[in-house]
């Protein structure tokens, strides 16, 4: 703790309150689903890897084609899987 | 946990853990821990946020695509990290980079998207380590006051909304924020009198 904050007064505990408003819930629920996330990413990478099929349907909708898979398109499967297919 | 909002999970994930240094919670972060993991963002994410926020004023909707990279970086890269002890500078610098890289790229489009200065986000941050020790205080003091003061101060709150809320009067609101304040004021008094050197 810095110096500062010995002896620290009620208005001062306040005031350092204010600075730290919670961040929106779905950013901190996306971000705490991110290992979820990843497992799921890791599932369709090794499915587009194996399957010729499925590739060619991620190259033609990459969200349509997550969703008829039965994941979740969200927003960090999709650049993710974009990226990454790009190595496969 | 199923069902639940994230509010409540939050808390949940918060009594669970009896209070763990940042160093404890990315080592177990590390192993995969997944109720780990939702600490660590419900730690930060507040952290994070107010530099994206404060410190680079940026939009919400840049606000967001900085907050959910720097989650994703972290998740991939903890393991680089050289102290587990520093994980907090290591965001700050990680949150800050992707502040300044989000802002060159949106001055392409928009000349007027300046970086702010070094030293003010510098101050920004020792100011915000500080929030952080006195969160970590309110943690400790616990409920009811931990919800009396984060709804006041942080999320803005009238009495008449957290009276609502909380099912106590409006008109003792005030009062009760005084006794809670006085309890973290206590609290953090306590903590630097025990980092003292003897």
């Amino acid at each position: 703790m810095s110096s500062e904050m010995n002896g620290s007064n009620e208005e001062q505990i306040g005031r350092l309150l204010r600075l730290l408003p919670p961040a929106p819930q779905g950013w901190v629920r996306a971000a705490q689903e991110l290992p979820a996330a990843r497992a799921m990413l890791d599932e369709l990478v090794a499915r587009a890897e194996q399957d010729a099929a499925f590739r060619l349907q991620l190259q033609a909708d990459l969200e349509r084609a997550v969703a008829a898979a039965g994941y979740e398109p969200s927003p960090f499967v999709i650049s993710g899987l974009r990226r990454l297919l790009k190595a496969v | 946990m199923t069902g639940m909002t994230i509010r409540q999970r939050s808390r949940i994930v918060r009594d669970m853990a009896v209070e763990q240094t940042d160093a404890q919670l990315v080592s177990r972060c590390r192993e995969g821990d997944v109720d780990a993991w939702n600490e660590f963002v419900e730690r930060f994410s507040r952290y994070v946020y107010a530099i994206c926020g404060r410190g680079f004023r940026l939009a919400q909707q840049d606000s967001e695509d900085v907050f959910q990279e720097v989650f994703a970086r972290a998740y991939e890269r903890l393991s680089d990290l050289r102290s587990d002890d520093a994980v907090r500078p290591w965001l700050a610098q990680l949150t800050r980079r992707l502040c300044i890289d989000k802002l060159r790229l949106l001055s392409r489009d928009t000349p007027s998207e300046a970086e702010p200065d070094d030293r003010e986000v510098d101050d920004l941050l020792g100011r915000l380590n500080e929030a952080m020790a006195v969160r970590a205080a309110l943690d400790s003091v616990g409920d009811p006051c931990r919800e009396i003061l984060d709804r006041f101060f942080c999320r803005d709150e009238s009495y008449r909304t957290i009276g609502d809320s909380l099912d106590i009067p409006a008109g003792t609101i005030a009062s009760r924020i005084s006794r809670c304040l006085e309890k973290v004021r206590a609290e953090l008094d306590g903590r630097s009198r025990a980092s003292r050197p003897s």
